[in-house]
């Protein structure tokens, strides 16, 4: 479903000639996500805004490369099998599908990232619940620009830094309070998630996509989430997310980006 | 059109001969533009201040301040305004005032609104000046400047290209106007990563684009740590007498003219750096950091958010 490295690398420059071709012309927005609803969703039922998973973005964004998402899946949906993160109108339109582990949790769960977004569009958050039922929320952002954005404020930084990671842990205590108990972590990797669609300053031709693919977050040896990436995630790619305390909150992580590149950190030994 | 208007003189004349540019603008840019108004702030040293707004058709990318500095021999311009139309009246204005040859066009760093006017400098032959990085810079965002900014200037884009830098500083320069130096520095990572300052070691004018805003809140394309570390070095410089910022009035008393600059991003420092320490997020802090400068500054809606959401994505690794 995510698109490989060399098409969405060609595909990219072909939708960045597409983008700049047609600036500022209006597509039925409806007809795209038809398409999507299909190709993703194989057309089944999707129930909208039934408070099983709400979407907080922001109207128009401060900056179209770094646009913050948080999603929100209550206690009363029960178990969550996948969370897809839908861009309508990005090049590759789907921003990542995260699954969910038992160390998840199946009381409140909240999970917050940074994307990008190429147009004014549609996001979605999709779920399926365990009873195989699909739950929709919708938020409209206006931004746009952020697939093709340079890469980053200060190039030789970035790679120099390429694949660090930082974990942490938050002691929350209205969250540990909660019924059931719930802890939150981030982690964040320096990474450039190449789109495809920047240019290459030097060779003046489209740097290749490369981006983190597939990232495995554990507490312990139990799943919290996996998630499958694309261009969409933003560079440094940024995840903070809700999970169930056991007796040792170690979290590990292991990342893995689209040229086989292998990053892991762990929480061990760290407190916040 | 354009032969013919270069020689009428009278003012009027001129006017029409504009005026005409202006109609035909679609079909080539007004080379034969209407000067910029400019102020002479020391003796040989000129100043166009841009007005405080965002790209409009309506201001063609006057947005900025443009400089420049008249030696015995030459003359070099110090950002060129942001279209080749405003690169068109500035090279007017340099006309209306001296004859000599333009031999430096110097950019103080990658931002539209400073280097579009370069196209109109190309049939002077001047040595384009910019940092050891500013050409990478631009690479990157070649297609992508030109595409959103032709969509925001309409019209007035007309004739705007991207030029490059055609000698690069990654440290000092000095060049030489005829008894006069410029002294040309290259800085880390601040403002962008491709920041230059230009003084005039004559007067102690000392051009610094847009490492200093001022009335105009300033706006972070690079890194807010480097940023108050480079205004940390520069408020120590005992060889500068006169700012001339690269937004605000044409030139401003130093080191004074940084004070604000120096308040407004300590506080969003200090705000984000305590906000991710209290583990709040990026979302929040774009909401809430910073807002004790809100009044202190025009165009604060539209680029503080977008501040303190870099300022947060460069701190919470610290």
């Amino acid at each position: 479903m995510l698109a490989s490295k060399s098409k969405s690398c060609s595909f990219g420059a072909l939708v960045a000639a597409l983008v700049i071709g047609s600036f500022g012309s209006v597509q039925a927005a409806d007809d795209i996500w038809k398409d999507l609803h299909r190709d993703v969703f194989d057309n089944r039922q999707i129930i909208e805004n039934d408070g099983m998973i709400e979407l907080e973005a922001p109207v128009r964004a401060e900056d179209p490369a770094v646009v913050p998402l948080t999603m929100r899946i209550p206690a009363g949906a029960g178990d969550v099998k996948t969370l897809t993160l839908v861009i309508d109108k990005n090049p590759a339109p789907i921003a990542a599908t995260f699954h969910f582990g038992e160390a998840a949790g199946s009381g409140e769960r909240t999970l917050t990232t940074r994307v990008r977004v190429d147009m004014y569009t549609n996001i979605r958050a999709v779920i399926e619940t365990a009873d195989g039922k699909l739950h929709m929320a919708t938020k409209f952002v206006k931004a746009s620009g952020g697939c093709s954005a340079a890469a980053s404020k200060d190039a030789d930084e970035a790679l120099a830094n390429l694949g660090k990671m930082q974990i942490r842990v938050f002691d929350g205590e209205a969250a540990t309070a909660q019924t059931p108990p719930v802890k939150e972590a981030q982690v964040m990797i320096r990474h450039p998630n190449f789109t495809g669609m920047q240019m290459d300053p030097v060779a003046r031709t489209y740097t290749p996509a490369k981006f983190v693919q597939d990232m495995e977050i554990k507490r312990g040896d139990d799943l919290v989430i996996r998630m499958e990436g694309g261009i969409s995630i933003s560079e440094n790619p940024n995840f903070r997310f809700t999970f169930v305390p056991a007796a040792d909150d170690v979290i590990e992580v292991i990342a893995k980006d689209t040229d086989g590149g292998v990053f892991k950190a762990t929480s061990a030994g760290k407190s916040s | 059109m354009q032969r013919r208007s270069r020689a009428l003189s009278t003012s009027s004349l001129c006017a029409l001969g504009t005026l005409l540019a202006s109609l035909f603008s679609l079909a080539a840019p007004a080379l034969s533009a209407e000067p910029l108004t400019i102020k002479e702030v020391a003796p040989g040293v000129f100043v166009h201040q841009g007005k405080y707004e965002l790209f409009t058709p309506r201001n063609s990318g006057d947005t900025s301040n443009a400089g420049f500095v008249v030696g015995s021999d030459a003359v070099a311009v110090i950002d060129t305004g942001g279209s080749a139309k405003l690169g068109a009246a500035l090279l007017a204005a340099i006309r209306a005032e001296t004859n000599l040859p333009i031999k430096y066009v110097i950019n103080t760093h990658m931002h539209p609104d400073h280097v579009f006017g370069n196209a109109a400098f190309t049939g002077e032959n001047p040595a384009f000046v910019g940092h050891a990085k500013l050409p990478r810079a631009l690479a990157a965002r070649n297609d992508r400047y030109l595409a959103i900014n032709k969509e925001l200037l309409g019209d007035s884009f007309a004739g705007t290209q991207i030029i490059a830098p055609t000698e690069l500083v990654s440290d000092r320069l000095e060049i030489d106007l005829g008894d006069r130096k410029l002294l040309i520095e290259a800085y880390p990572t601040a403002h962008t990563d491709n920041d230059l300052t230009v003084l005039d070691e004559q007067t102690g004018t000392l051009f610094l684009g847009d490492l200093l805003f001022a009335r105009h809140v300033p706006a972070l394309d690079g890194s807010i740590r480097g940023w108050i570390n480079v205004l940390h070095r520069l408020t120590e410089r005992q060889d500068v007498k006169l700012a001339v910022p690269g937004h605000g009035p044409a030139s401003m008393p130093w080191p004074q003219a940084l004070a604000d600059q120096q308040r407004y991003l300590d506080a969003v420092a200090q705000d984000v750096r305590r906000m991710i320490k209290e583990g709040k997020t990026l979302a929040e802090a774009a909401r809430t950091a910073g807002l004790s400068e809100k009044d202190a500054w025009l165009l604060f809606e539209e680029y503080h958010a977008r501040n303190v959401s870099a300022a947060f994505a460069e701190l919470e690794w610290e």
